[in-house]
């Protein structure tokens, strides 16, 4: 049996016994390979997921909303950056991780390829959007991979306080004036759909699922925790008093959960290729902001450097003690 | 409301509170388009202190007006020739040099402007300067060292900091050219003489400057008056933009 085969079943069985595996460790290429995607892929969602409710600081409606928005903007910023320090663990660089996505190689969650427009998208966003991500991971908490699974622990409790502050804003607006409510509702038909969409194709569609699940990477699968998802946000729904934008969604007392209607899928496909109503001001956006930051990034490395240079030459000037 | 017939000592708290809440706003809106993943955070952070800074301000001018006034009534409903912040402040983003450029010239103002409010004899203001000082002072920090690493760095950043201050500088006479709401300020004891703040000010800028190998912008000054009320015409934008949901839905709360 040649060598590598026993060491992919001997880190399977030291996975499947549930111990963390570190950066130094040996790990399948493919193992490898699925996290740089996953996580990278995860932190872009971060980075690109900024855009939509920057749109919205600006005319955030109260000077303690603005403070919150910001603030919940600014947190994803740094999500992006411990998932992609994590992502660096595994031997990608963050600038090789920013080129991908740049040139359309790499993923980001769909979702942000919608457009936000009322203050009642920031609340849809915080309450549906944040609350699918954190369905998805407070799984990951418990990813194989140390430096991953530290990161999900450390977003999760914040990605907590962004679904507050979410629901927060849509309690505002469903207690509000009728024109509150309508654009509370409204926003609930625009973000729903494309939030059960967050889950991913359902099982039977997603080819690289099992894998993950046997390197426990995932601990659920995407129709599992979609299910989840909808079995929480329902009575949420009902306690602000808007309806869920789907007729066939009702209560299955054989089940204990609710059924719901079909995904319309070419959507999905639609926007993950490019065809969404915003992908190309997203990407647009984040090349731009790379581009003309990079003058920004050349002085501060150059001034380093040059700080460096003085400090080794007077170093090597200064006279030795006797 | 007409805003002119408040007390001064109120409208100096509004003065300060709008140089707050105006700069801060500019700067919230380089979020999501930050130079770098780490500055994008840094300047959200300087958004979020002076967004802070200016709910202190307006806090307090809103207790003192009485009559239902809110901070969020204050920074919302007065236009722009209700405003009082400095013509510096307003100033479009620009570039990230036109940016720190800005902040590096008004932070080291707003230092020496705190220190001077910290003495003040109105309790409840001094109590808002000392806090903002610990503040303000990483932000002078954060400005200066940019210009450094801007002015020493490579020779595309030395001459976009260089333009950059050149462009800003005419901006800086009216920080030290008293308005009404300074000289009463100053009678009561409330604020400094800003006069008084030139010399030092000057001394701060021309130790960084030094440092970044960079010289003194020798520009002529511009004649403001956005303390009286009389701004360029961004700010009416800005505003246009902030305020424009509590304007279309003026019955709901958010």
């Amino acid at each position: 049996m040649a060598p590598t085969i026993d060491m992919e079943a001997r880190f399977l069985d030291y996975v499947t016994a549930e111990n963390k595996v570190e950066p130094k460790d040996w790990m399948p290429e493919g193992y490898r390979k699925t996290l740089v995607r996953q996580i990278s892929q995860h932190a872009h969602s971060e980075i690109v997921g900024m855009l939509p409710e920057a749109n919205w600081i600006t005319r955030a409606p109260s000077l303690r909303s603005k403070l919150i928005l910001l603030a919940k903007v600014q947190d994803e910023a740094g999500h992006g950056l411990y998932l992609y320090s994590a992502a660096e663990t595994l031997g990608t660089s963050r600038d090789e991780m920013i080129a991908d996505l740049h040139s359309g190689k790499a993923k980001y969650s769909s979702i942000f390829n919608y457009p936000t427009l009322s203050w009642a998208d920031m609340g849809a966003i915080g309450w549906l959007v944040d609350g699918a991500a954190i369905q998805n991971q407070v799984m990951l908490c418990r990813a194989s991979y140390g430096p991953y699974s530290r990161a999900m622990v450390r977003i999760c409790k914040e990605e907590s306080f962004h679904q507050r502050q979410g629901y927060e804003i849509m309690l505002h607006l469903a207690k509000g004036t009728q024109e509150q409510k309508d654009m509370a509702q409204d926003a609930l038909n625009r973000w729903w759909w494309p939030s059960l969409m967050m889950f991913g194709p359902s099982d039977d569609n997603s080819p690289n699922s099992a894998q993950s699940m046997a390197w426990r990477i995932k601990r659920k699968s995407n129709d599992e925790l979609r299910q989840e998802f909808v079995d929480k946000t329902v009575p949420q729904a009902k306690f602000l008093g808007l309806s869920i934008p789907d007729a066939d969604l009702r209560w299955n007392e054989a089940l204990g959960q609710h059924d719901f209607g079909s995904i319309d899928w070419n959507e999905f496909f639609a926007v993950v290729a490019g065809n969404g109503p915003c992908n190309s001001e997203r990407i647009e956006a984040r090349r731009k902001a790379h581009a003309e930051g990079a003058w920004v990034r050349e002085a501060a490395s150059a001034y380093a450097a040059k700080q460096a240079a003085r400090r080794s030459s007077a170093a090597a000037t200064k006279p030795q003690a006797a | 409301m007409k805003w002119d017939t408040c007390d001064p000592s109120e409208q100096y708290l509004l003065h300060l509170g709008d140089d707050a809440l105006v700069l801060g706003h500019r700067l919230s809106e380089w979020c999501g388009h930050g130079p770098i993943l780490e500055e994008d955070i840094a300047l959200s952070n300087l958004a979020l202190d002076l967004v802070g800074l200016a709910r202190q301000y307006y806090q307090l001018a809103a207790k003192r007006i009485g009559g239902g006034t809110t901070e969020d009534r204050l920074a919302y409903w007065r236009g722009e020739r209700d405003f009082k912040n400095h013509v510096l402040v307003e100033q479009p983003n620009g570039d990230f040099a036109d940016t720190m450029a800005r902040q590096f010239l008004f932070d080291a103002f707003h230092l020496l402007q705190l220190e001077a409010i910290e003495q003040s004899p109105d309790a409840d203001l001094a109590a808002i300067a000392r806090k903002a000082l610990k503040e303000t002072t990483y932000r002078a920090q954060h400005s200066s060292e940019w210009v450094v690493r801007m002015g020493d760095g490579t020779d595309e950043s030395h001459s976009r900091i260089n333009a950059a201050l050149k462009r800003i500088w005419p901006f800086t006479d009216e920080l030290f050219q008293p308005a009404e709401v300074d000289r009463i300020a100053a009678e009561r004891g409330l604020g400094p003489d800003v006069r008084t703040l030139r010399e030092p000010w000057l001394e701060l800028i021309r130790e960084v400057l030094a440092k970044a190998q960079l010289s003194l912008p020798d520009m002529p000054q511009k004649l403001l008056r956005g303390k009286s009320g009389v701004h360029s015409e961004s700010l009416g934008f800005l505003l246009a933009e902030m305020q424009s949901l509590p304007r279309a839905y003026p019955d709901a709360q958010w």
